[in-house]
Parts: structure tokens; C-alpha cells; sequence
């Protein structure tokens, strides 16, 4: 049976994410097994990878640290191997060359790019960018296959006061705007990441997961 | 693009069931708040809010198995409010499926229990429930203080804060979104105190969520065009059927206000 991992490491609840995963795994024929796992020889014999986050960019970077080996195992997997990966929020954030959030932390450097404040133009807007907004697809991509994107799209639930800012506009998937350009999705190859969150986004959230979960990079 | 105002059915929750019952559409169990969760979630709410106002300790368990089983069947975001008092109790509401948790008396009994929050859980998760009711006189304490004084558990308590003080300090504290409730109007049906709900989105920089007081579609919109609010809370106007999600969700569009209108999920 093929395995999809989410990995724990003490950064929020992961029982929504699970459930999600869950749902959208039982529609297909043969439903792979979602595991919620903080053990790195588990994440080695996953078929999809998802990596989560809520919080503070260094504090979850602190945390995935701390899981002896969890590092090594990704970049083994994700880098090497070319196993399906996806980021969720901070999850997605770590992916950058280095978060600036409170101070310079280092990324796992997979999507070049860095992680800095939201800075929306009107100052009557509030921080964080809490809520439902629609996406502009710039490029188009498998995860994002059935997502209506522009003023009339879908939306996506985000909850964020920071966002990675791609050094190259080609792992530049998708945005949204919040008085400016805001990224919403990054990827490259194997690697797709989300600011948003998929896992509370209804339906827009849920093909998104179902795509990951048959997506042959 | 743009930020959608956000609408939230609130459910009063006691001993894991549903206060007075929900009456709209075809509830087996109009008791259960996971039945009306699921219920709200396919009209299109954006959000949920459980309000725990369960008294007795034994049966502060229950709240946890409500979010939990919500969890499994809806997937939009879920507030929970009501006797969140200590690190733990977040960190198991977090666990069983809440996105964000509502402090009210502990924020006011020790503000900084409001930074050690934030710093473990990160601000986003962390709400806090500002529960207002408009002074009968100028208390003594200068012109700075605004016309609400800041009161706990349901209204029944003066703090002798100042609301609009209360809520800055809430803020900087590490608040990552403000509930802003009326104890005037609350249950009245006679709108939100605009007044209040504006002095404090005008001078804080996060969101705020206005509640007390909707009786009609109108009292949403004048929440978010008059108050500033960035999402509007209601209870009886949904659970007894008065008006669906969508539409209020009409009402608002139909008055220039963004929402969110999705079809349901696949």
C-alpha cells in the first residue's frame, strides 16, 4: 500500500490536515495510507511527503531540527529520490533560502527565495491576511488542475503576516493580492508548497489534495 | 483579488450539545453541534465559532470531543471560546481540531497569559474575546478613556478597564485577531454597538470579528461598512432559521461588500 506522511513536529494540529488527506484518499481505487509520523525511517518509506507548519518561521525550523535525522531524510526522499512533496504554510515558508521573520533564519533552500513581511500598500489593511481570497495562477500546474483561479475563482483560506518572495519568477506558481502581490503557491519539479491552507480551504482545498495525492512529477 | 469579509455562525455549547437547539434545515439531532457544524460548513460559513459555556468542570471534557468529531467532517476553520484559562487547555482545544482558541477572563486576569500564548502557538491561533458594555457614567481616569468598559463571564463582571485600552494592550500582548462583543446588545436583535465595534478596529492593526446583537441581514452589513469589521458573528438569526448563510451572504454582495461563494465541496 502506498504511504503518505505528514509529518509531526510539534508545530499545530495536525488532525485537520489528516482528515482531509483522509477524505480525499478514500475516493480513490486504490487509497494510499496517511500517516501523521515524527519517526524519519517512516518519512523514508513514504510515497508523498507533506510538510506543515503554523507559527513562527524560526521556531518551526527550531522544531523540525530537533527531530533527530528529519532533515537528512528530506532532503534524501524529496532531493535525491523525487518523492511528491508538499509544504503547508510556515511548511511551504521552510522551503526558502531563509526566513526573516523576528531573525535571519536559515530555510531548507529548495525554492531560492526569502521569507519576509507582508506589506500591503493601504495601511488600513490588517496584519495577519486573515481569511478567504482567490488566487491568480501564473503558471499552470498539476496540483492547481480544476481551480478556478481570478476574481470569480475559488478561494483559499490563508492566515499568514509573512510570505516567501521567489528570487525567480519561474517557482513562482501562483499569487493572490492583499494590497499587493502576495505569493500564494511555489514549486519546482517534485516540490509544490501552499501559503494557504488546503487542508480549511473546502473545495478548493480538497482538489488540491486530491491532485497531490496522484501527482506524478 | 480580494480579502473577502468573513461571515460566522457561533454555536452556544453546553455539555457537548447544542444550548436551546438549532432549528434550520434537517437536523437528526438538532442537539448535536457537530450536526450543525456540518450543516453551516455545506451552506458556506466561513468560519465556525464554538462557544463553550459549559459550568461545571467535569463537563469542560466534552468540548474537546465536539471539535474533534467537527474536525473529521469539516474543513474550514473553527474558533473555540469559553473557559480557556491555562497553556494546556489551548494546546488540547489546537490538538482536537481548533484552529484558534477565544480567551476572555484569563486575557483580563493576566494579560502577559496572552504573550505566553502567542509565543507557543503562534499569534494567529490566538483570539481575544474583548466583551464590552458602555459605561453609565465617566468613570474617573481622564478624557482618554473611551465610553466601553471591559467586562468577563457573560457580562456579569466589571474589570474597570477601558475596552478600547484593553484591546491595544491585547494587541501588542500578541493577539492575532479581536472578538468584539456588545454585552449591551448581545441577544437584543437590535444590531451591533457600531460605535464600539469602529473605536476598536480603527485603532488596532489586526483583525476584528463584530458580535451582538444581529436580528436582520442589514445589521451584517452595517458591521463591516459602518464598524470596519473584517468578519461578522451571529447565532440566532442562523440557528433559528430566520436567514440562511447564503442568504446573508446575498445581502451582503447584494450591498458592494466581498464574500466568499463558493459551491460546496466535491
Amino acid at each position: 500500500m502506498s504511504r503518505v506522511a505528514i509529518i509531526d513536529y510539534g508545530s499545530g494540529n495536525l488532525r485537520s490536515a489528516a482528515k482531509a488527506f483522509e477524505r480525499q484518499a478514500a475516493m480513490l481505487d486504490q487509497p494510499p495510507e496517511i500517516i501523521v509520523t515524527a519517526d524519519p525511517d517512516i518519512v523514508r518509506g513514504a510515497n508523498r511527503i507533506v510538510l506543515p507548519g503554523v507559527g513562527a518561521f524560526a521556531d518551526c525550523r527550531a522544531g523540525l531540527d530537533k527531530v533527530a535525522g528529519m532533515v537528512d531524510v528530506l532532503a534524501e526522499r524529496v532531493l535525491n529520490y523525487g518523492v511528491p512533496f508538499l509544504g503547508i504554510c510556515v511548511g511551504m515558508q521552510l522551503l526558502a533560502t531563509e526566513g526573516r521573520e523576528k531573525t535571519v533564519t536559515s530555510g531548507l533552500g529548495w525554492i531560492p527565495g526569502s521569507v519576509v513581511p507582508l506589506a500591503p500598500v493601504d495601511p488600513g489593511l490588517k496584519i495577519p491576511h486573515m481569511g478567504w481570497n482567490t488566487l491568480q495562477i501564473r503558471q499552470s500546474h498539476p496540483l492547481l488542475a480544476g481551480v478556478p483561479d481570478g476574481e470569480n475563482g475559488l478561494h483559499a483560506y490563508f492566515v499568514h503576516s509573512y510570505h516567501l518572495q521567489t528570487d525567480s519568477p519561474e517557482t513562482l506558481i501562483a499569487t493572490t493580492n492583499y494590497g499587493g502581490t502576495v505569493t500564494a503557491a511555489v514549486g519546482r519539479d517534485n516540490i509544490f508548497g501552499t501559503q494557504f491552507h488546503p487542508e480549511k480551504s473546502q473545495a478548493l482545498g480538497l482538489t488540491l489534495i486530491s491532485n497531490f495525492l496522484v501527482w506524478t512529477p | 483579488m480580494t480579502l473577502k469579509t468573513r461571515l460566522i455562525p457561533c454555536l452556544d455549547v453546553k455539555d457537548g450539545r447544542v444550548v436551546k437547539g438549532v432549528q434550520f434545515v434537517d437536523l437528526i439531532d438538532a442537539g448535536d453541534p457537530v450536526e450543525a457544524a456540518i450543516a453551516y460548513d455545506t451552506a458556506g460559513a466561513d468560519e465556525l465559532c464554538f462557544l463553550d459555556i459549559t459550568a461545571s468542570h467535569e463537563g469542560r471534557d466534552t468540548i474537546f470531543d465536539v471539535v474533534a468529531r467537527t474536525a473529521e467532517h469539516c474543513f474550514m476553520p473553527v474558533t473555540v471560546g469559553g473557559g480557556v484559562r491555562t497553556i494546556e487547555d489551548i494546546r488540547k482545544l489546537l490538538l482536537s481540531g481548533a484552529d484558534k482558541v477565544a480567551i476572555n477572563s484569563a486575557a483580563v486576569n493576566d494579560p502577559d497569559f496572552i504573550a505566553r500564548a502567542a509565543d507557543k502557538f503562534g499569534n494567529q491561533c490566538i483570539v481575544v474575546s474583548v466583551d464590552a458594555k458602555q459605561r453609565l457614567s465617566q468613570a474617573p481616569g481622564g478624557d482618554n478613556r473611551s465610553e466601553w468598559e471591559i467586562f468577563t463571564h457573560g457580562g456579569r463582571n466589571a474589570t474597570g478597564l477601558d475596552a478600547v485600552e484593553f484591546a491595544a494592550n491585547m494587541v501588542k500582548r500578541g493577539a492575532g485577531e479581536l472578538l468584539v462583543t456588545s454585552m449591551d446588545r448581545d441577544g437584543t436583535k437590535s444590531g451591533f454597538d457600531l460605535k464600539l465595534v469602529r473605536a476598536i478596529t480603527d485603532s488596532v492593526s489586526v483583525p476584528v470579528v463584530a458580535s451582538g446583537g444581529v436580528g436582520t441581514l442589514d445589521h451584517l452589513v452595517e458591521g463591516v461598512r459602518d464598524g470596519h469589521a473584517s468578519a461578522v458573528l451571529a447565532a440566532s438569526i442562523f440557528h433559528f432559521g430566520t436567514f440562511t448563510i447564503p442568504q446573508a451572504k446575498q445581502h451582503l454582495h447584494d450591498n458592494g461588500i466581498a464574500v466568499r461563494m463558493d459551491r460546496a465541496a466535491p
